[in-house]
């Protein structure tokens, strides 16, 4: 019972030294509360947004951060499959077409370079890999222009393989799956599988992906987002409308409600257009956040 | 760049000397080498699609200029001359340079704090808050720039009642001079939080035993973040940089966004990004836009290259 022996003094030190504690504490609380304010007061006013109606966005009861009495948020989707025939729920269509094809592509890509690169090796490996890390600091939409120029060489621009293909290249996800693999894979494991008759593609199929499960979700996690996130690229190679993912699509009912067309200007579908947007990955990300928090810091920790 | 290379110094396993292998084997090894190719390949392919044509076909059309009296006609380095004699491409790279020299500092400032603070607490608070500091880069870039484009609108914004209440009339935060530090703002917000989940993570790999042993020294909490954890995550944080300087450097969703409601205040040459955009699909000048954005390019790598090499020290990456 170290309390019963500490002397007086010892006693009054250890106190003092809690309370300094607790009031750091206190401290770091507030600065994380200001933070979360200020991180979270763009997302309140676009939940709080959705269910105003377009006039009630500029003169509402409320205010601008608070609910107007009226409650527009079943009138905004519904105005979002009515205007230019539903266009909307083609455009986030779209983008989960895109994210889906182009984030798995890019991902299986990876997983098998990355293995081919950890596990062999085979003449120009080390020429190639180094190709690969220069290209990690190319910056890729100092390339949209001339990816541009190819696909319509190609006479793919304005296609969905013109976001699709683009989006199968991911160098960081090489390099972080195979640093991932160099650790988590070991050759022993492999060499075991092999002498009891397994050919190579048995071995990486049955052995080593299991093993590589997490850094495999959060290269599928990284590229899902990067092809949801782009904009560039389809802003670039496409022009159909009935292509376009949401973020251009948005973008553009946003440039038109600008430019001051009466008919045209839609804040209300805009802003609840992008509420629903964000909603599938915030989901995502708050669910999965047991892959990500240890994933994002894969090539962090190396 | 060894430190990205480590692996490659990893032991590797001892390799039989080949004298002693039997022929067998070696075929075995010989054709295993080509599972490896083929398990790299898709990759190549992409790569050399995506990567390294668009690279070369870009160069071949800036080395030509397009004219309506000689068409596509071969013009050496011409375009390149122009684009570093070109006002409107300079102006867009001095102001990238602007933005890497404010908006990156703000990110790690911000970034740097969470992850410190977070790395102390253990409350049901601090994991909230870290979740929802993450939260802006589930956001695509678009909607973030179209969200905060409302709420910098005196028409749509809380600005003007917030500043009211103190009865003050809220700075107009898209004009001219303002509307660089509102996109300072959008991208803080949009990334801070993913850095902050990568120093956090550094920061959380460190050994706490050594921790202890500062204390035991009669380190105090300050000088155990400034002395201790700052100087060994350092490595992450460099890695943090060049992600902001690449990104940065090449600078365009969020301008071109926020252009719409700006009106004015943002020029179509306000990033040499924009700037390339803008010949391409305004004026289809597309060999002058190539130049361009290959000049930008250069840039960008040599401005990230020079920062590996200055902090070579601190990352470790010698």
């Amino acid at each position: 019972m170290a309390l019963l022996t500490d002397s007086p003094d010892r006693i009054r030190e250890r106190d003092a030294r809690r309370a300094a504690g607790r009031k750091r504490n206190v401290g770091s609380h507030l600065f994380l509360i200001v933070l979360v304010v200020y991180f979270l007061t763009p997302l309140w006013w676009l939940i709080v947004g959705s269910t105003k109606s377009n006039s009630g966005l500029f003169v509402g009861s409320g205010g601008p951060l608070w609910f107007n009495d009226e409650f527009a948020l079943v009138d905004n989707i519904k105005g979002l499959f009515e205007h230019q025939n539903g266009i909307y729920w083609t455009w986030l269509g779209n983008s989960f077409l895109y994210a889906l094809t182009g984030g798995i592509g890019a991902t299986l890509v990876a997983v098998l370079a990355g293995y081919g690169f950890a596990k062999y090796r085979f003449p120009g490996r080390n020429a190639l890999f180094s190709t690969l890390l220069g290209a990690v600091m190319v910056p890729l939409t100092a390339l949209v222009i001339p990816t541009f120029i190819l696909l319509s060489n190609m006479h793919l621009t304005n296609t969905r393989w013109a976001v699709i293909l683009p989006s199968l290249l991911s160098p960081i996800g090489v390099y972080l799956m195979r640093v991932y693999t160099q650790d988590a894979v070991p050759d022993e494991l492999l060499d075991a599988a092999r002498v009891d008759g397994a050919g190579e593609l048995r071995t990486f199929v049955r052995v080593a992906l299991p093993l590589l499960k997490p850094a495999i979700v959060t290269v599928l996690l990284l590229s899902v987002v990067a092809t949801w996130n782009n904009f560039f690229l389809p802003l670039a190679v496409l022009n159909d409308p009935n292509l376009l993912p949401v973020t251009v699509g948005l973008n553009n009912w946003q440039a038109l409600s600008n430019a001051g067309s009466g008919g045209e200007q839609v804040w209300n579908l805009i802003v609840t257009g992008s509420f629903v947007s964000i909603i599938p990955l915030v989901i995502a990300f708050l669910t999965m956040q047991r892959y990500w928090r240890g994933g994002l810091s894969l090539g962090a920790l190396k | 760049m060894s430190t990205l290379t480590e692996p490659e110094q990893a032991p590797a396993p001892p390799e039989p000397t080949p004298t002693k292998q039997p022929k067998q084997y070696r075929s075995i090894e010989h054709r295993r080498q080509w599972w490896g190719w083929l398990f790299v390949a898709p990759f190549t392919l992409v790569f050399i699609l995506f990567l390294i044509v668009p690279l070369v076909v870009a160069f071949w059309m800036s080395l030509h200029t397009n004219t309506l009296a000689s068409g596509n006609a071969f013009t050496g380095l011409d375009n390149y001359v122009k684009a570093f004699t070109d006002p409107l491409f300079l102006d867009g790279l001095k102001r990238v340079a602007a933005f890497v020299v404010v908006m990156i500092p703000a990110q790690m400032l911000v970034a740097i704090s969470a992850a410190l603070v977070l790395d102390n607490l253990t409350t049901w608070l601090s994991r909230f808050s870290r979740l929802m500091i993450f939260i802006p880069y589930a956001i695509p870039v678009v909607i973030g720039a179209i969200m905060w484009g409302f709420l910098y609108s005196p028409r749509f914004g809380p600005a003007t009642d917030i500043f009211g209440l103190f009865g003050a009339t809220p700075p107009d935060f898209l004009a001219q001079g303002t509307v660089f530090y509102s996109l300072v703002n959008i991208v803080t917000w949009q990334w801070s939080g993913y850095f902050m989940i990568i120093i956090y993570a550094a920061l959380r790999g460190i050994d706490s035993s050594i921790y202890e042993a500062a204390r035991v020294d009669g380190a105090n909490g300050w000088q155990v973040a400034l002395r201790i954890k700052l100087p060994m995550i350092s490595s992450s944080m460099v890695m943090v940089v060049i992600f902001s300087l690449i990104g940065t450097l090449q600078f365009f969703t969020e301008p071109q966004v926020l252009r719409g409601v700006a009106q004015g205040a943002i020029p179509v040459s306000y990033t040499p990004n924009m700037y390339a955009y803008t010949l391409a699909f305004s004026y289809s000048q597309f060999n002058y836009a190539a130049a361009i954005s290959f000049a930008l390019g250069i840039v960008v790598f040599i401005g990230s290259y020079l920062f590996l090499f200055l902090t070579r020290k601190q990352s470790g990456l010698k």
